[in-house]
């Protein structure tokens, strides 16, 4: 479950990471189980990655991150990797769009400036802050209503809920 | 602090006094648009488990993207379409010949100044033409518009493009947002809301700003808009009883970047393949051989194109090697064309005329390319395979340029024809 502060371990990228790296296009129409799609991400950027990620690990980088495709996959391929919190200077805004409603928390801020990777920061969704090692970037907080789509786990089991379905 | 218009509607919706850019509001839109994903779209819906559609008279559904259906496939899903229309009284439908969303919706008198509409196309920011705040999304976003009617909007960074200058003969807004494109790059307006003012602006037929708008997202915008005015009132009346208000920028509303362009000395341009950005004058590429070309889309598939092209090809014939196809954007536009004779003069000169919808533009029927052509087109797109063949390739340009390369069979400068 997502919890309002989180602190986890950095991988670090540049910018306009495109969305056939995060998830090549070659997989975007079979319809892989989830640990499946968390093997190929990233695949093309950062061969590493897959191998070695943990749960709860962040991704920050540069601007105008998940470029590209419109592909949900792009969004959820890293998710199901186990990482925690997306952190970038920007998102290209499709991709921002679909990471909130996939339940994927996401943070634009120039965070990326004030970690290396591997080191370890924190998120204060209610503050709108990142604490990395070399300083503190701000955030404009998200909405409640954004709040509780992520809580919910995404925007699908986020309208079941509010609707009062299974 | 004043606030952007952006910043003005989506407060608006939102029934805030202030927000600001990268605040996320929710708001109830006063339009949802989608059209063949609108089944797809419906198998999503029922998957939130949801029997009615919250607010069915928001719904705007129009077939376009393949019709007449080209497939069994496609025939049954514009089959699912109307079945869901049925079942959940949906009173906005728009079947087969109506013509393109984008312009069905405005002639539908479903685009009205201060309206927050999202659509599940990307194209969806035509509407800011007429002083609404238009965005596309994704289609389980759609879904979820029609499960609660409300959806979460990101208060978007606003740009001001002032244009300004002496518009050239040869020159139209297919050639400006080309050239404003080209400079400021395919992500150069990313999840921005792009205000576009000035006098070059205020002379624009309405037609002429929708090809803004609708251009706005082949550099990453969210949303493109021209502030109302006599003629966007003049061009709604009769299409809608709905009293509307304007929602207009304040003088004082900061922005996070204007842009001036002075097009005094603007050229005919042409977007190259594969990128729309890849923007340079006609000059540069005349002489290049041209299989076929097209004139329609949801950009330049309106009367005042067609009029253009008209002139240049009235009493001439098209080049022996070069097909023209002419795809009205909607059936309004279509009889229209017909009165004026219009259809005549280009039918004459060699055209085929396709029934209004989307048609060859993104390459799933009719028209289609082959290996190694090459298509010069009035569309929005020239990503390698977007007409449905990637060993060919495709160039924008406006419809003058389009009409004047039909005539001679390569790229041509349209100034040589008026």
């Amino acid at each position: 479950m997502w919890n309002k502060v989180h602190t986890g371990r950095v991988w670090k990228y540049g910018d306009d990471v495109n969305t056939d790296v995060i998830y090549p296009g070659k997989y975007t129409y079979s319809d892989l189980p989830p640990e499946e799609m968390a093997n190929h991400a990233l695949e093309d950027l950062d061969p590493e990655f897959a191998k070695r990620v943990q749960p709860g690990d962040i991704v920050v980088a540069g601007r105008n991150f998940g470029c590209g495709s419109s592909r949900e996959q792009a969004v959820s391929c890293l998710k199901h990797a186990g990482v925690g919190v997306l952190i970038a200077k920007s998102f290209a805004r499709i991709y921002f769009r679909n990471s909130i409603n996939q339940g994927l928390p996401i943070v634009q801020c120039a965070a990326v400036e004030g970690v290396e990777p591997g080191e370890e920061v924190t998120v204060d969704f209610s503050l709108g802050k990142v604490l990395t090692p070399r300083g503190e970037y701000s955030f404009p907080p998200l909405s409640e209503f954004v709040m509780g789509i992520l809580e919910d786990g995404g925007l699908i089991p986020h309208v079941r809920t509010k609707l009062g379905i299974g | 602090m004043g606030l952007t218009f952006a910043e003005k509607a989506l407060a608006r919706k939102a029934g805030l006094e202030q927000v600001e850019p990268g605040q996320i509001v929710t708001v109830q839109p006063d339009k949802l648009l989608t059209h063949d994903n609108t089944a797809a779209i419906a198998k999503i819906f029922r998957e939130i488990g949801v029997e009615r559609v919250a607010r069915p008279g928001i719904n705007v559904i129009v077939l376009d993207h393949v019709v007449p259906a080209a497939t069994e496939g496609h025939a049954t899903n514009h089959q699912q379409t109307r079945r869901f229309v049925a079942e959940q009284g949906i009173t906005n439908f728009y079947d087969v010949g109506e013509g393109i969303c984008h312009q069905v919706l405005p002639e539908k008198g479903h685009a009205l100044p201060g309206y927050v509409i999202v659509g599940s196309d990307s194209h969806t920011p035509t509407a800011g033409a007429f002083g609404a705040f238009a965005a596309g999304i994704g289609r389980t976003e759609a879904a979820a518009v029609m499960a609660t009617g409300e959806i979460w909007l990101m208060v978007p960074h606003s740009f001001r493009i002032v244009v300004k200058g002496q518009v050239p003969r040869g020159v139209y807004a297919k050639d400006i947002i080309l050239h404003i494109i080209g400079d400021l790059g395919a992500d150069g307006a990313d999840y921005r809301s792009v205000e576009f003012a000035g006098p070059v602006i205020e002379e624009m037929s309405v037609a002429s700003r929708m090809v803004l708008c609708n251009m706005v997202a082949e550099m990453g915008a969210k949303a493109g808009v021209v502030e109302p005015d006599d003629k966007t009132r003049a061009w709604l009346k009769g299409r809608t009883t709905v009293s509307y208000e304007d929602v207009c920028a304040d003088p004082d509303a900061s922005y996070e970047r204007v842009m001036e362009y002075d097009v005094g000395d603007l050229s005919p341009q042409v977007a190259r393949p594969h990128t729309v950005d890849n923007v340079v004058p006609v000059t540069q590429v005349a002489g290049t051989r041209v299989d076929q070309a097209f004139i329609g889309t949801c950009t330049n598939g309106r009367l005042e194109d067609f009029e253009v092209a008209a002139g240049i090809l009235r009493g001439r014939e098209v080049a022996p090697h070069t097909r023209l196809l002419i795809l009205p954007a909607s059936r309004e536009v279509l009889l229209a064309a017909l009165a004026e004779g219009i259809v005549t003069d280009l039918v004459s000169a060699g055209a085929v005329v396709l029934n209004p919808g989307c048609g060859p533009c993104l390459g799933a029927h009719e028209g289609v390319m082959a290996p190694g052509e090459v298509t010069v087109s009035t569309a929005n797109r020239n990503f390698k395979g977007r007409m449905g063949c990637k060993d060919s390739e495709i160039y924008l340009a406006s419809p003058a340029t389009v009409a004047a390369s039909a005539l001679t069979g390569e790229i041509t400068d349209p100034r040589e024809f008026l």
